[in-house]
């Protein structure tokens, strides 16, 4: 149940990511580059921002006493559209001015908000993982459900093609078909694309499990029965079969996002994902390959953080949700 | 002293408010030699019961919240670990109902028997005693058949290795939970055959379970109805074949098809079983009962002794027609 | 159509007809190899059963009842042999032709815990029957059936949106009969319909399946391996012996003087209830053959306690009318067995 809440959490924010990221995900401020996280602190019990001012060195900042701004909410910012649909310049937190930044994670090479780039990419890597099993799974579902009530050639054909999707490495079979595709595409092209890609890998062995539990049930004599009323062969498998194998397949989805997920993150790590300037966890982390980077500036690891509490926090969900279907099944 | 007594038994399931009484107040004797059948419909409490005597109910979730159990002359429910895995076996051995399930698919049948002997005779852990085991339940070409795998061998021959296991380590007391009800009816005479057989050549005694009322006409010395984890009747067979007394058993006597009993509409017992937890108040059959008054669901019926050796929980057990 | 209720007029004519029907099952040893042998489930049975009327039919576990009426009901294809109803062979149909025809014939199934999907409700489960066939027009129309067909079989209308693990098994019997009967049908196959219930519940199921009949003079293959449930609901009893038919007659008449030997140690072995009544017991020796190398000649010939070799070995015995209303397939059809236990002086 912490897993769910968690994920709740996760995904609200997504959802509202324009809201409550205080910047856009391209907006940048080279003069702030490799900023340090900017958080506020308690000043006569308000919140309040100091302003910083660049140091010495390339890349050093320090807070000016004295010169501090108090943080509101619901304050103006910049324009952008809340759900991509409803154009609005609202945002969760800010002070309002620019010389007051907020950087809750600091800020990459280009001076833009980890922060804000953060909650766009989530949008990106957290839809991706839904998306993509809600595709993949009904489309084995369906496969499964058909090879397994057919049996005979049909099933032989159905079930040695999945075993051979399944036997190339997903990884090299990913990036091979991303090769496939004309570079240049829109990154909504790119999205629906990867979305597509994973999919193609994961429905395999969820058809080869529906297969088998479809082999059992067909035999079940309320299925007998609906064959008995002249029920056609399609609303057997969509109405008696695969209803009953929801419990499986609930569990198997829940935990199979996290690979999803982290199958994008792995794209857009090779950069052959999600193209800047659009944001994602995955090419966020392109940027902290470098050990000289990732030492001084720490803070860029925050996608990573994101992707562990993430993944972390699905698998908890899938235990509980096979704790709880296993009680009610019996 | 009776090799059995049970005496007012009484088993939960759950602990503190959400317990649910199975087993309320049961009380029954075995003597030596001698044949008693527990009859009742699912739910009944009769497995719980029969599996009691060698407290092979886990506890959790059942505990036992009163009564005892005595083997002779010992309470079975105080027993330690080790005595209880002398008594299991070396005084009662059990047979089950599903004997392709209680008999272990990937071990030969010779050695399941052995494992027997082997805890309780161990010195007459031979290939010889098993065969000779085998010869005694009917097995034709034992010494071949002791090296075949459960699957290998049907029902009949399946619940006829169970028996010899029951009896590798000569038990005074034989308990059988349905032990022909997933057999053929053919099969089923065969079995009971033996049993009655094995009965007077070891003179054993064996607590017989079973829904079937004529597996009782044929195996009984005496019978014990059990209904929502109450014993509702106990007498000797015959009598109680001939002459039931407690509404229950005579509701279920003419509920029952008897071959060339006349085509007429049987006479259905109306209602469900009650489940355990969802009991009635006062008697637990009144609900469903065709003489039942109001008094009946006021306060539960004692089980009296209405007539030599015959108990009846029910005060009005005089009533003539039903 | 026209064709078709011609046909259904005609009195003479029995509801259905079996005629020859095989069911063979092939036994495959691995993937490649070819088939050689088969499970003979059903071999070569004809009867006939007449509107209302019921014909029970007993054996044992792998005599293949369960599959003959599947087989009838087109659940497991036949091998061989036809089946008419009402003088149509629907083993020569597919598709939307047996979809309609489906209407005439149900089945109502033994395990009330796997016959009811559990993710329906009661009333998509016995809705569903309605909606194949198209057979109300509006809403209302469909949850006023429902509400009729539940009462038809004692049961609350308010049960309608619960779901089966919410019932009894009894009940769930109920349920099973109420979706056969939505499609009103004139024959209905029961297959083992009481033998998973407790014993006062198995009377109300008998019970009901009287009453509706008596009503709706819909016809039963009552299938049961208990012959006193059989005899107590039928009015003709066949019964089946390793995938043939060994002996049929009236149902008093098989269990006052049955002829056929199996069908003596078939009824000798049931437990009697009264305690007067001193039978002593057929016990015939050994288990029943495969049914994938039945023996030759009769199939009953090595565990017979009256075969005489080699003729029961060599001939088969045709099923023949040995008395008036009384068919057996045996050589010696009639003889009365002695009531002895003659268990281990045959060898199995």
């Amino acid at each position: 149940m912490i897993g769910g809440a968690i994920l709740i959490v996760l995904y609200l924010v997504a959802l509202f990511a324009g809201f409550v990221a205080p910047y856009s995900y391209d907006h940048l401020d080279t003069n702030y580059s490799f900023h340090q996280p900017i958080l506020p602190r308690l000043q006569n019990f308000q919140l309040v921002v100091p302003r910083y001012e660049q140091g010495a060195a390339v890349f050093t900042y320090h807070a000016v006493a004295g010169d501090s701004k108090p943080v509101h909410f619901f304050v103006r910012g910049a324009k952008y559209k809340l759900f991509g649909m409803v154009p609005t310049v609202i945002h969760l937190f800010g002070t309002g001015d620019d010389r007051y930044p907020i950087y809750l994670l600091g800020t990459d090479q280009f001076g833009r908000d980890v922060f804000s780039r953060l909650l766009y990419g989530s949008q990106i890597s957290l839809s991706i993982g839904v998306i993509g099993i809600l595709l993949s799974f009904t489309f084995g579902m369906m496969i499964g459900g058909i090879s397994g009530y057919f049996s005979g050639g049909t099933d032989t054909v159905i079930m040695r093609l999945c075993e051979l999707i399944m036997s190339i490495p997903a990884l090299y079979l990913i990036i091979s078909l991303r090769a496939t595709f004309p570079p240049g595409m829109s990154s909504a092209q790119v999205y629906a694309m990867i979305v597509i890609i994973l999919s193609f890998i994961g429905w395999a062995s969820m058809a080869r499990v529906i297969r088998g539990m479809t082999l059992s049930l067909r035999e079940q004599q309320f299925v007998l029965a609906a064959r008995a009323l002249g029920q056609s062969h399609l609303k057997i498998i969509v109405r008696h079969i695969l209803p009953n194998t929801f419990s499986y397949v609930i569990v198997a989805a829940t935990l199979s996002v996290p690979y999803y997920i982290l199958g994008e993150v792995v794209l857009s790590f090779l950069g052959v994902g999600i193209q800047e300037p659009s944001a994602s966890w995955g090419n966020m982390l392109t940027a902290a390959q470098n050990t000289e980077y990732l030492r001084n500036f720490p803070w860029l690891l925050a996608p990573g953080a994101a992707i562990f509490v993430t993944v972390l926090a699905f698998n908890f969900l899938g235990d509980g949700l096979r704790d709880a279907a296993d009680t009610k099944s019996s | 002293m009776n090799l059995l007594e049970i005496k007012n038994l009484k088993l939960d399931f759950g602990a503190g408010a959400e317990a649910l009484r199975a087993v309320d107040g049961v009380s029954l004797t075995i003597g030596a030699g001698e044949t008693v059948c527990l009859v009742g419909e699912s739910g009944c409490g009769k497995t719980v019961t029969a599996l009691s005597i060698a407290q092979l109910v886990p506890t959790p979730p059942a505990n036992y919240v009163g009564g005892e159990i005595l083997l002779n002359g010992r309470d079975v429910l105080k027993m330690s670990n080790s005595e209880l895995c002398n008594i299991r076996g070396g005084v009662v051995s059990y047979v089950f109902q599903e004997p392709g399930a209680a008999l272990n698919p990937v071990f030969r049948i010779g050695n399941q028997i052995k494992e027997s002997l082997k805890l309780h005779k161990p010195e007459k852990a031979t290939n010889e005693e098993v065969i000779r085991l085998l010869k005694l339940v009917g097995i034709p070409a034992p010494e071949s058949r002791i090296r075949n795998y459960p699957f290998e061998m049907s029902g009949g021959m399946q619940q006829r290795v169970m028996i010899a296991m029951a009896l590798a380590s000569e038990p005074k007391l034989l308990v059988a939970d349905e032990p022909t009800t997933a057999l053929d009816v053919t099969i089923q005479a065969q079995i009971l055959e033996l049993l009655h057989e094995l009965k007077q050549r070891l003179g054993m005694a064996i607590l017989l379970i079973t829904h079937n009322l004529g597996i009782v006409g044929d195996m009984a010395d005496r019978v014990a109805v059990m209904y929502a984890g109450q014993i509702v009747e106990l007498s000797p067979a015959k009598e109680l074949l001939r002459r039931p007394l407690h509404p229950y058993t005579r509701a279920l006597m003419n509920a029952v098809p008897k071959l060339a009993g006349g085509a007429d509409r049987l006479s259905a017992i109306p209602g469900n079983v009650p489940r355990i937890g969802d009991f009635p108040p006062g008697c637990r059959f009144a609900p469903r009962c065709p003489i039942a008054k109001p008094e009946c669901s006021k306060k539960i019926p004692d089980l009296v002794e209405v007539e030599a050796g015959r108990w009846v929980r029910c005060p009005f057990w005089k009533t003539e027609s039903i | 159509m026209g064709q078709m209720s011609v046909l259904e007029n005609r009195i003479d004519m029995s509801l259905l007809e079996v005629k020859n029907l095989k069911v063979h099952f092939p036994v495959k040893h691995g993937m490649f190899s070819r088939v050689r042998e088969s499970v003979k489930a059903v071999d070569d049975v004809s009867f006939s059963i007449e509107p209302g009327e019921t014909l029970g039919l007993v054996g044992e576990s792998g005599c293949g009842k369960t599959t003959l009426g599947r087989a009838i009901v087109r659940l497991v294809e036949p091998t061989a042999g036809s089946v008419l109803l009402n003088g149509e062979d629907i083993t020569q149909m597919s598709g939307s032709a047996l979809r309609t025809r489906r209407r005439k014939f149900q089945m109502i199934f033994q395990d009330p815990y796997g016959s009811l999907n559990p993710r329906m409700t009661v009333e998509q489960i016995v809705g569903e029957a309605l909606d194949i066939h198209k057979l109300t027009d509006s809403k209302s129309a469909r949850q006023k059936r429902i509400a009729e067909l539940l009462k038809a079989v004692g049961l609350d209308p308010i049960y309608a949106q619960r779901y089966p693990h919410e019932f009894s098994g009894g009940q769930r019997q109920r349920i099973g009969i109420a979706r056969a009967l939505a499609v009103e049908p004139k024959l209905i196959i029961c297959d083992e319909p009481v033998s998973a219930l407790d014993v006062s519940v198995q009377a109300q199921i008998i019970n009901l399946l009287r009453d509706l009949q008596q009503e709706h003079g819909i016809a039963y293959l009552f299938i049961a391996h208990d012959l006193a449930v059989v005899e107590h609901i039928s009015h003709r009893v066949m019964v089946m012996y390793l995938g043939k038919i060994v002996e049929t007659a009236d149902a008093k008449t098989i269990i006052r003087e049955p002829q056929h030997p199996y069908t003596q140690a078939l009824i000798s072995a049931i437990p009697e209830v009264d305690p007067e009544t001193k039978r002593r017991r057929i016990i015939l020796p050994g288990d029943v053959p495969s049914p994938i190398h039945p023996p030759s000649g009769c199939p009953f010939h090595p565990r017979c306690p009256i075969a005489q070799l080699p003729r029961c070995k060599d001939e088969f015995p045709e099923l023949r009318e040995v008395k008036p209303g009384i068919w057996a397939s045996c050589h010696f059809a009639g003889t009365k067995i002695e009531q002895s236990n003659r268990a281990g002086n045959r060898s199995v």
